[in-house]
């Protein structure tokens, strides 16, 4: 019994310990890029040209100057998720993953997942379609498959707010914005990735509640 | 007979190690991945969380977040907005941010797509949706839209460039 318990003990410590030295290395590994990866700076869902269809926009590296867009990356061990919950209880019913690989955008889904909350799996049947990873400078290039739609590379970020002026005022020393006020992010990129999808592939409700996550690989 | 049943415990035991361990070697072939970040509204973690919880809340799935951020919200929302009463869609204080709590985009799949237009509320996110104004009328603005008028609109309506009215949608960067 004690011996049983001693080993217990032994493997919750060795498990711990290299769980430990797991997040450390990925901490020592340029911290900076590893955060901005994974990083979700907004996203959209809207009506495509063609009404029958949704489009689902994740913006990821915000504030990137143009010479910093000609050498921002998607980082292959991060995946890109929309979760999408079609019966009003905020709980994934599908997923649209995207994850980048050799140089393409790859999408799964709308599929559903595996499991839902914090940790995703790919299931490699759900493959839908891909995209060359459009370079800087060049035009746009679009991936179609199975009636779905990608895009992955640097654009003008979409968003606008005087962020600036914000700070000021939640930090005290302004009172109010400015009129005109100024564009933080103007003139600044993201790296995007935009899907359009049949509506008819999103359940059969007339509401969705959609969020993104980026999740990191961990094995 | 009890020899014979250790035995093949035995073996099972040694089979089992084998095999735990013949994984152990194997390289995975199915990579799990594991949240850093989630979104939904725009700016409502910048708002709304306070720098020691945006780990926590980026991490808590949103069937949770209502549970475990709606007091935390409607404290900062009093603590920007002293005065919120309700606001132009006759939200009190804990129906507004017992909403923003659950930080999920509501998306119509038969209305027009918006923040909000005017008519439509809530039915998605346009590119073009001037959204930090919206927020901002509904945390400060009052039942009216008139309290604060200092602070219900950022005055800045567009984007610096023009969007596409095909795919990708979004403008070729700078």
């Amino acid at each position: 019994m004690k011996k049983r318990k001693f080993l217990l003990t032994a493997f919750i410590v060795a498990v711990t310990v290299t769980g430990g030295i797991i997040y450390a290395a990925d901490h020592l590994d340029s911290p900076a890029v590893s955060n901005q990866t994974t990083d979700i700076t907004d996203v959209y869902v809207f009506r495509g040209q063609n009404t029958s269809n949704l489009v689902f926009v994740a913006n990821t590296q915000g504030l990137l100057s143009p010479s910093a867009s000609s050498m921002a990356m998607f980082d292959e061990k991060t995946l890109i998720e929309f979760n999408i919950d079609n019966n009003g209880d905020n709980v994934e019913d599908l997923v649209i993953q995207a994850i980048a690989k050799n140089g393409k955008m790859k999408v799964y889904g709308p599929y559903k997942p595996v499991s839902t909350g914090t940790k995703s799996v790919i299931s490699p049947s759900a493959f839908s379609v891909q995209a060359d990873i459009t370079v800087y400078g060049q035009a746009a290039k679009i991936g179609e498959e199975n009636g779905i739609k990608v895009f992955a590379g640097p654009r003008d970020d979409p968003f606008f707010f005087d962020l600036g002026q914000y700070q000021k005022i939640i930090g005290g020393t302004a009172s109010g914005f400015n009129n005109p006020g100024t564009d933080t992010f103007k003139g600044t990129n993201v790296m995007s990735i935009v899907i359009e999808v049949p509506k008819s592939l999103l359940g059969s409700t007339n509401t969705i509640n959609v969020w993104a996550e980026s999740k990191k690989a961990i094995n | 007979m009890k020899l014979r049943t250790g035995l093949s415990v035995l073996m099972a035991s040694a089979v089992i190690l084998f095999t735990a361990c013949n994984k152990e070697n194997t390289p995975p072939t199915q990579a799990v991945y594991e949240m850093g970040d989630q979104m939904a509204r725009p700016a409502i973690n910048t708002v709304f969380v306070g720098s020691s919880e945006k780990d926590v809340f980026n991490t808590t799935i949103p069937s949770a977040m209502g549970a475990a951020f709606a007091a935390k919200f409607k404290a900062r929302l009093l603590a920007l907005n002293a005065g919120y009463t309700t606001n132009a869609l006759g939200q009190n204080a804990d129906q507004f941010t017992g909403l923003l709590a659950t930080d999920v985009l509501n998306v119509s799949k038969t209305a027009p797509t918006t923040f909000f237009d005017g008519t439509n509320i809530l039915t998605g996110r346009a590119l073009a949706d001037d959204v930090i104004d919206v927020e901002l009328l509904l945390l400060f603005g009052g039942p009216t839209g008139g309290s604060n008028p200092g602070l219900t609109s950022d005055h800045v309506s567009e984007n610096d460039k023009a969007f596409l009215a095909s795919f990708p949608y979004l403008a070729t960067p700078h």
